[in-house]
Formats: structure tokens, C-alpha cells, sequence
């Protein structure tokens, strides 16, 4: 195991988008507990320098690797394949039209104050999301379309931030 | 054979050589001092056996201090040069501080951290801290009776960059080495979870004296995984009292106050709210200077009424750490209650209704914290065997940005991530030519830059001159174990590079903070130099273990020729250690640490391909053929 291996390397872990959430969970718990800065409170700045990067080398791959999102996008990097998430913006349609909506009920029940309907909004993109994600596994994991993986990535970043305004719609009436 | 007797200091010592570590809570109210003895963390107390030190330093015409009781029955005598709740103080600049005018303070405004005037002259709040922990200090090392390694020294969640790093300078100023600054929230769950063995979701409410602290915290076998932290870094069982003070004024209907007088009436509100506690009604009486006389009785249902809106700003960050955490309120196993302030039946009832369950108090609140920072201390230390151990993982309370044109906000970090954490994100200029590029490092939530905490500022320079937009500027951030964040930046494109410790926006310089060692060397009896000496030499004797020991775990990944040149760093530094001059064990230790590095490197691939030994293959593939899953869209 080395410093730039890859983070599936580093958790010894097969290359895949599905992935056991637990058994990451135990992984990096385990070289945490080898490399974390309070191992070494006691060491010399050598030892100390080297656990901090270390340490936070891991907590990197971990954060990536533990939410699908981010862990779609970085298979696609490693597999060479561009998400181009800042340079292609240029959505279909349909797909614009459909956000478009989506953010139009949101702001209604946001301005009517409908804590009841922003769960609902909230459950009913969950859902999706869910079935974007089954789609995705298959376009990465058996298929290795990594083009149309890429697209589906795009439009998900869509939904993860509109998830997002939700939640933070309903943390604000909460309020 | 004069080598192998070089190595035999490191092995003749007893094996696991009891270090000298203790936990430290430096609190607004009280502080307190832990370490561990017989396995068992206690608290130390003074020589009268009282276990709390009141967080309260007088100043003399002469110089000198006295810190605890006697300051604090000197409060309304000499209200300009008894300070207390200087915790609020830190980091904080004069405008950052509220009920400002009705302190008996002399404020004076200064560049980023606000100071104080006193007879003794001008403090920081970081000088006045330091004299709190060094008054700890020597409890400690009387108790104990030796110089100590180090300490943990806790904080609450919820300090921000400016405030942690005041904390930290102010132990340095105080002679104490830093093991770790550690939350306090995770400090009293270390101690819960540790007494209990506790498996689950704890949420820790921490109401102390001057700031509320909630931390969402996994414990699961020797692990303490903080979930989300939130809190407020200016409310507290001080406000309850102001909120009484404010009663009083109304009830007896006095005219404004002499700065003697708002104290004692302070001082009464204080004493009144802990009395009501166990009695349910308060009896208020006072004589003022001016003549007027109070008496008056708080009951319970006047005080509940009165302190309603605190109890309920405590509730807000509680709903945003859980929603942060992803969880909600059935998830929750235990609440563990910390903080003297949370004494009041009122904050009790409030916490109980929130999570629906009684909220855990079998420890002390005013102890759990010192105790649990002298536990993490003792491991820190290495005073645990491995194996005997657990792993914490904390995160940032605030996200850190960067100021971005038009005044807002670029987020690098988001708050709640489990240090330590770097980020890096690239920017480019704004003008064509433009070959100086200014950083502003902020932290808060806000989008604006207004509304969030101002952290530091510097300057990129020596960009070569290109059209805007071409430059290509990588600005890292780094947070440390401490919670501390260092920021770097470079242009990529010509390699120029400029870095920075987030350290002078609260306005105290390295120049300043040996100036004031110097100054406080001089009012203390202690032998600076000697100190300074001592120091030295158990921090080479540390290394020199710490080294002798790397060597007998991993020798075999040492060349014959490595390990002889180690063999004579490491009697080139005991020799030297011997001495009493300071600078060649600094240049010796140096030299080892140097020679060192490669082998670190080493040992540590080694550590982590340990973490993975003696697995089959079979559990090597796991992911594979366990249930198909996919986590939670964020």
C-alpha cells in the first residue's frame, strides 16, 4: 500500500461503483487507527508530518468513496472519462424543463410555508434518485459505458443540489 | 560495544515508564486540572482540597497575580483588575462582545483580539488565560511531583480558528506543552462512553459558563466518531446571570449602577441562580454604595420565565447538528449533560421534552470534561498499551472559505468534516496583468463576507503578468488534529508560491507572544531558563525513546549503514542532552530527526499494510459477494 495509490487500492477494495458500505466503514477505521495523528503525539516531526499528511490522505478517499456521488465521479476520472461538469452545461431539454418545475414547487411551498409538502417533494426526488443511481451501477459496473455514465452523473449533480435547497428549505421553516 | 550501550537507557527504563499527562478544562467559570493515577481519572485539587480553580486573575500595582478564590472574593473591590470570564475574550476583537457596557472592564481596542487595562498594564486575554494554566500547572506538578509531558487542553466544539489558536498560545505561555486541543463535548463523551462502555448515538449537550457546545458522537467499539457539532461560542450560564442582574435593577427599581456596585449585584445574581437550584426560591439581598438597599426573592417560575429565550437559543444549533448528522431524534440513544449550567431544572426539562428521554447526569458536569481530557492525555502520552486503546475522530464546527470577487464567499471546507482534512481549490485573476493575487481566509456559514469571522489575509505576488483568467492559483487548506488550519497558495503556472499558519488576524505576532514570555518569566518564580533547559532535555530523551523504540519494532528496515549512522545521532544527543546548553540539543535533536525521516516513511507503509494483515483472501475480496448496497445520496 502506498500513498498514491488509488483509493480503492488503499482500502483494499474492488473497483466498483456498487460498493459495501460497511465493509469501507471498517477500512477505514482500521488504517485510521495505524496512521492517525494521535498515534503519534508523542513522536518526532518526522513521524508527526507523515501521520498528518497520511491521516488526511485517508480521510479524503473515505469522504469521496462513501457518498455515490462523489464516487461515481471519481470512477468516471479514473477511467479517463470527463464529467465536465464546469464546461458542459448545456443540459436537454426536457431535463431543464423538468428542473425547472421541480424548483417552482419548491419555492411555492417554501413561500407558502408548506412543511408537508416540502417532505414530500423531498421524498418523491429521493425516489428518483435512487433509480438514477440503480441505472448508474449498471452503466458503470457492468456495462463500462463510461460517456452515458457521465451524462447521468451531470444530470444527478442536478438533483443533489435540488435535494439540497430542499432540506435546507425545511430546516429554515423548522426555524 | 559503546553503541549498544547507548541503546540501553531506552531499555532499561521500565517498560511502560508512567509519563507525567494531564487533561485540562479552561473554562469561563472554573477550570479544572485531571490526570490519570492507578488507571483511574481524577481530578487534581488544591491544597485545601477544592477541586475547581475559579477561571479569575487579579492584578497587582507591582506586577504579580493571584488566580481562584482570592481573586475572586476581590471581584467587587477591585472590579477593573479582577478579571473573569476571559474565555469570552479570546480571539475576539472589542466589537465582537456583548453586555460589553455593563463589564467593570477597561477595554481597549486592539487589532484583531481586544486587551485589557490593568494596573499591571495592558493584557491580552491570551496573558491572562496563560496565568489561569499556569496556576494549573503548578498544582499539577506539586501533586504530582515531577515536570509534566504535556497536556490536552480542551475547547469548546464550537471555537472558531482565532479562538483555538489564542487557546493554544496561551498554554505556550504558561510553560505547557500541548498534547492536543481537544473539544469538550468529545472530552465528556471519552468519559461517559469510557465509564459506561456505550455503544451507540450520544448526543452531548454542553452548556457551560460562557459557551453552548451540542456534539452528535457514533461510539462504537473504541471508536468516538463525532457525527456534527454546533453550538453557540457566546451563551452561557453567564448570560442567565446577566439575565437576573437584569431583573433585579427592574424589580428594586435602582438608579444606573456604579461599576462596584453592578459588580456585587452581578456577583448576587450568580449566587442566587445556584442557590435556587436545590431551594427552589432565592432570597436576593444587597447594600449598595450609593445607599439603596435590595430585597428581593427569585422564584423559580420568575427565573424560568425570565431565561426562556436562552433555553430555547440552545435548541436551535441542537435541530442543525442533527439535521448535519442526517439523523433525527429517535436515533438518539443517550443525551449526556456537561457544564455546571445545565444544573438548572429549567435547561433539564427543556433538553428532556426536546429528545423525549431523560437526559444522562451520573457525572459530575462540572468534572467530566477535565476527566476526559486526562484520559485522552494519558493515551496521548503513550501510557496505554496498543490494542488498549480507541480512535477519535473529530471534525470542524465552521466551514472555511476564501473571499472571492464582489465580496462573497467560496466555501473550501465544509463545516463538519472529520479532521485532520486539506482541500484545494484553483483560482485565476481578475484583471489582465494582475501579478499580485490577495487571500482572505474567512470562516462561518454566511454567503457574504460580512458574516463571516475574518481569519487571515495575505498575498500571493511575483505572478508573471498574463491575461485575466490565465493564471492558474492553487490555494490549499490544511486542518490539523488541533483544529488548526495552515493555507498555502501557488501559481501553477510559474511555481510561485506563498504560505501562511492562520495566526496573526487576532493581532498577536510571534514577536509578541516571546516578548510577553519574557515579561511574564519576570513575575514568576520559576526559572525561565532552567525551565527552558529542562525542557529540552526531556523532549530529547522523549525522542531518543521514541527512536530506540522505532528501531527495536522495525529495525530490519534499516540498512546496516542507516542504522549505524542513527546508533551515533542518538549518542551525539544524549551526550549533548547532558549539557546545559539549549541550542546544541535543539541542533542535536535536529540532526536526528533528520536522519529519521526515511525510516518514518517506512514504518508508517508498514503500519498500514499491518492494518491489513492476517486477513484471508476471502475477506480481502469482500465487497464483492457481500449484499449489493448503495449508500445514502448525500
Amino acid at each position: 500500500m502506498n500513498f498514491n495509490d488509488d483509493h480503492y487500492a488503499l482500502f483494499e477494495l474492488r473497483r466498483s461503483f456498487q460498493l459495501d458500505v460497511s465493509l469501507l466503514d471498517r477500512r477505514y477505521r482500521e488504517i485510521q487507527a495505524q496512521v492517525h495523528p494521535d498515534k503519534f503525539a508523542q513522536a518526532g516531526d518526522a513521524d508527526r508530518r507523515l501521520s498528518l499528511q497520511w491521516a488526511t490522505r485517508v480521510n479524503e478517499a473515505y469522504q469521496t468513496l462513501k457518498k455515490p456521488l462523489s464516487r461515481a465521479q471519481y470512477l468516471l476520472r479514473l477511467a479517463g472519462q470527463e464529467v465536465g461538469a464546469e464546461n458542459n452545461t448545456a443540459m436537454p431539454e426536457d431535463f431543464l424543463m423538468e428542473q425547472m418545475e421541480w424548483r417552482e414547487a419548491v419555492a411555492e411551498a417554501r413561500l407558502g410555508r408548506e412543511q408537508g409538502e416540502l417532505e414530500h417533494l423531498h421524498l418523491r426526488l429521493k425516489q428518483q434518485m435512487t433509480d438514477r443511481y440503480e441505472q448508474l451501477a449498471v452503466l458503470l459496473d457492468d456495462r463500462h459505458d463510461y460517456p452515458a455514465a457521465a451524462d447521468l452523473v451531470r444530470r444527478l449533480m442536478f438533483l443533489e443540489k435540488l435535494l439540497f435547497e430542499i432540506d435546507e428549505a425545511m430546516a429554515a421553516l423548522e426555524a | 560495544m559503546a553503541l549498544l550501550q547507548i541503546a540501553e537507557p531506552g531499555e532499561s527504563a521500565a517498560p511502560h515508564q508512567h509519563k507525567l499527562a494531564v487533561g485540562i478544562d479552561l473554562g469561563t467559570t472554573n477550570s479544572l486540572v485531571a490526570t490519570v493515577r492507578s488507571g483511574l481519572s481524577v481530578v487534581i485539587s488544591d491544597e485545601l482540597g477544592r477541586p475547581l480553580l475559579p477561571s479569575v486573575v487579579r492584578y497587582h500595582p507591582d506586577g504579580s497575580s493571584e488566580v481562584g478564590y482570592e481573586a475572586q472574593a476581590n471581584q467587587a473591590l477591585d472590579p477593573r483588575n479582577v478579571i473573569a470570564s476571559v474565555k469570552r475574550f479570546m480571539g475576539r476583537g472589542l466589537n465582537d462582545i456583548a453586555h460589553r457596557e455593563s463589564m467593570p472592564y477597561d477595554f481597549v481596542d486592539a487589532p484583531g483580539m481586544v486587551r485589557l487595562r490593568t494596573v499591571a498594564g495592558v493584557k491580552s486575554p491570551v496573558e491572562v488565560s496563560a496565568d489561569i494554566l499556569r496556576a494549573l500547572r503548578l498544582r499539577a506538578e506539586a501533586a504530582l511531583g515531577g515536570q509534566l509531558v504535556g497536556a490536552v487542553i480542551t475547547v469548546p466544539a464550537y471555537f472558531d480558528d482565532a479562538q483555538r489558536q489564542a487557546t493554544k498560545d496561551a498554554a505556550r505561555l504558561a510553560g505547557l506543552p500541548v498534547l492536543r486541543l481537544l473539544n469538550e463535548p468529545t472530552a465528556a463523551a471519552i468519559a461517559y462512553g469510557l465509564d459506561n462502555a456505550a455503544e451507540g448515538v450520544y448526543a452531548v449537550y454542553d452548556l457551560g459558563g460562557g459557551t453552548f457546545d451540542i456534539s452528535i458522537l457514533n461510539l462504537s467499539r473504541g471508536v468516538f466518531e463525532v457525527m456534527a457539532t454546533g453550538g453557540d461560542s457566546a451563551l452561557g450560564g453567564d448570560d442567565f446571570d446577566q439575565r437576573i442582574f437584569c431583573w433585579i435593577i427592574e424589580a428594586a427599581k435602582l438608579k444606573p449602577l456604579s461599576i462596584e456596585d453592578a459588580r456585587l449585584l452581578l456577583t448576587r445574581a450568580r449566587e442566587a441562580k445556584e442557590y435556587l437550584t436545590p431551594h427552589g426560591v432565592a432570597p436576593i439581598s444587597a447594600r449598595l454604595n450609593s445607599g439603596e438597599v435590595v430585597d428581593l426573592k427569585l422564584t423559580t417560575e420568575i427565573f424560568t420565565e425570565i431565561s426562556q429565550t436562552l433555553v430555547a437559543k440552545t435548541i436551535q444549533p441542537v435541530k442543525k447538528a442533527l439535521r448535519d448528522a442526517g439523523l433525527s431524534v429517535s436515533d438518539i440513544k443517550g443525551v449526556v449533560m456537561v457544564g455546571g449550567a445545565t444544573r438548572m431544572p429549567q435547561v433539564q426539562r427543556a433538553v428532556g421534552e426536546f429528545f423525549r428521554q431523560v437526559p444522562l447526569n451520573n457525572l459530575d458536569p462540572d468534572k467530566v470534561v477535565a476527566l476526559g481530557a486526562a484520559t485522552q492525555a494519558n493515551l496521548l502520552a503513550g501510557n496505554r498499551a496498543a490494542g488498549d486503546d480507541w480512535l477519535l475522530l473529530d471534525v470542524i464546527p465552521l466551514s472555511l472559505g476564501l473571499e472571492t470577487m464582489g465580496g462573497l464567499v467560496e466555501k473550501i471546507i465544509p463545516r463538519n468534516s472529520t479532521i485532520p482534512v486539506a482541500r484545494a481549490q484553483e483560482f485565476t485573476t481578475f484583471r489582465d496583468g494582475q501579478t499580485a493575487l490577495a487571500v482572505h481566509v474567512v470562516q462561518g456559514e454566511r454567503e457574504l463576507i460580512t458574516d463571516c469571522r475574518s481569519l487571515a489575509r495575505f498575498e500571493l505576488r511575483g505572478i508573471p503578468p498574463m491575461v485575466a483568467g490565465a493564471a492558474r492559483i492553487r490555494v490549499r487548506f490544511q486542518v490539523d488534529a488541533d483544529g488548526l488550519l495552515a493555507v498555502s497558495a501557488s501559481e501553477l503556472t510559474s511555481g510561485v508560491e506563498a504560505s501562511i499558519t492562520v495566526k496573526p488576524a487576532y493581532g498577536l505576532s510571534d514577536d509578541e507572544i516571546a516578548g510577553m514570555l519574557k515579561d511574564s518569566m519576570t513575575h514568576t518564580r520559576d526559572d525561565a531558563l532552567r525551565r527552558a533547559l529542562k525542557e529540552a532535555q526531556v523532549e530529547a530523551q522523549r525522542l531518543i525513546e521514541a527512536v530506540v523504540s522505532a528501531m527495536k519494532s522495525d529495525g530490519d528496515l534499516l540498512s546496516e549503514e542507516q542504522r549505524v549512522k542513527l546508533e551515533s545521532c542518538i549518542a551525539r544527543l544524549q551526550t549533548t542532552a547532558l549539557g546545559d546548553n539549549r541550542r546544541h540539543i535543539t541542533l542535536a535533536m535536529d540532526d536526528l530527526e533528520a536522519e529519521t525521516k526515511d525510516f518514518a516513511a517506512r514504518r508508517m507503509n508498514r503500519s498500514i499494510h499491518n492494518a491489513f494483515a492476517g486477513r484471508s483472501i476471502n475477506d480481502l475480496e469482500g465487497g464483492q459477494d457481500s449484499s449489493k448496497s448503495l449508500g445514502e445520496p448525500a
